[in-house]
């Protein structure tokens, strides 16, 4: 029976950064669209729990591609956005803090250079300038100065303005269409999946893994701190499969407060605090930064990253259906990567050429040789 | 008696008492400002409401009702 108040042309689920968006683009593309949550308040997943970083990263070719074309993206969006969506272009700052790590600080300013993305290598006295309170004796550190930072749910709010939003928990998705564990059901043209590390439910063959993450938030201390600063061996930190790890990462926000990160563990599904982890955190930001320890932190929290086994997000249709399609799988990058996410979303589902390719984040794509 | 500095004036506390007790005992009822202008003073006593916080010999956010007066500290409100 056909109702048109239950028919979209696009039925998404999940009010995230990479939901949101995506409805956006499709809104702005003429089509008729709306967005299923089952929170309060939309961008309260990863969206509301990450640090909003919007950076280039380089860790593949691919994802280069999609990082550097979102960030321009985000750059466009900037002036748009309203105050309280914190958008701030105060730069990444990669220590390193051994020759060691200062070889991949060349190695990386050589291939953001010859892509065309502003760097500024820095030596041991140029980070010490920079931001003051990192200790002394560091090798040196590669500038970014494009990357900004942003707090997401205001931005998914602003993006998600005038679009239907349902609300309920979605228990079913065809191509046709959702179903809510009321009962109630939706009919579309198209569906598609943007509920992050909650992929799994509804299309369990897809690889998509929650990796836990702990972050805390200080008081207010303005000047503290001038750019986002993560240390390189965050790298080797957010690839590790097997063992919980932790790498030093803290940003600065408009408001003052800083936060403070990073922790990385899977196969953990339980949202409380790990203390363990997240004082190890704390221990290895302290190594990097001395006067945290004595500022005052008012909250920790947990989150979880969608994570894939290459470190890449999968956007496009869902193997084996006609219009069920997947955005999922944005690991610790949802919110860098949200903007051009939903422009490759859009190109596939409306048959358009794309700015890059799209077939390093197809979700037909094969994993195996990552197993 | 402890004396103090708030705010570049000259306070006298009583001996053993809190930051806040001595700021309070000396009419001081702003400890801080909020972000929308509001005046702040201390609130639960304990260490648990966060209102109370003062710089402290250029500190920020010290808890004023978790720190016993000292000769010669220098606080800003």
């Amino acid at each position: 029976m056909f109702d048109a108040i239950h028919s979209f042309d696009v039925i998404l689920v999940g009010a995230g950064i990479v939901g949101a968006a995506c409805a956006r683009e499709l809104a702005d593309s003429g089509l008729k669209v709306a967005v299923c949550h089952d929170s309060d308040t939309v961008g309260a997943g990863a969206t509301a729990a990450g640090m909003g970083h919007i950076a280039v990263m380089d860790d593949s070719d691919a994802q280069f591609a999609l990082t550097n074309y979102s960030q321009s993206l985000w750059w466009e969006l900037a002036g748009t956005l309203p105050p309280e969506a914190e958008f701030a272009g105060c730069g990444s700052l990669w220590v390193a803090a051994d020759d060691e790590e200062m070889a991949e600080v060349h190695r990386k300013s050589e291939y953001y250079s010859a892509r065309g993305v502003a760097v500024d290598v820095l030596d041991s006295g140029g980070v010490a300038k920079a931001e003051p309170n990192l200790r002394r004796g560091l090798a040196g550190g590669l500038r970014l100065p494009a990357d900004a930072v942003s707090y997401a749910p205001a931005v998914a709010r602003k993006l998600l303005t005038g679009i239907q939003l349902l609300r309920g928990r979605v228990v079913s998705a065809t191509s046709d269409g959702i179903e809510f564990a009321s009962g109630e059901s939706y009919f579309a043209g198209a569906v598609v999946l943007a509920t992050g590390a909650d992929l799994p439910r509804l299309a369990p063959e897809l690889p998509v893994r929650p990796r836990k993450g702990h972050l805390l938030i200080t008081d207010r201390y303005p000047g503290y701190l001038n750019h986002q600063i993560i240390e390189l061996g965050y790298l080797k930190s957010a690839h590790s499969e097997d063992a919980d790890s932790v790498a030093f990462n803290v940003q600065p926000r408009v408001t003052g407060q800083l936060l403070i990160g990073s922790s990385r563990q899977l196969g953990v599904d339980h949202a409380d605090i790990d203390h363990a982890i997240l004082r190890r955190m704390l221990a290895r930001a302290v190594e990097y930064m001395p006067g945290l320890a004595s500022l005052n932190g008012i909250r920790a929290w947990t989150g979880f990253r969608a994570s894939t086994p290459d470190n890449l997000p999968l956007i496009g249709l869902r193997p084996g259906h006609r219009s069920l399609y997947v955005a999922s799988g944005h690991e610790g990058l949802g919110i860098s990567t949200s903007l051009g996410t939903a422009k490759l979303l859009a190109d596939a589902m409306l048959g358009r050429p794309s700015a890059i390719p799209r077939e390093p984040y197809d979700p037909s794509r094969s994993f195996n040789h990552h197993a | 008696m402890p004396e103090i500095r708030v705010d570049g004036m000259l306070v006298n506390a009583a001996e053993g008492v809190s930051l806040a007790v001595a700021l309070l005992s000396a009419g001081r009822t702003r400890f801080r400002t909020s972000l929308s202008g509001e005046p702040r003073a201390a609130v639960c006593g304990m260490g648990v409401c966060m209102e109370c916080r003062v710089t402290i010999d250029g500190q920020p956010h010290r808890l004023a009702c978790q720190v016993q007066v000292r000769e010669g500290i220098e606080v800003r409100t």
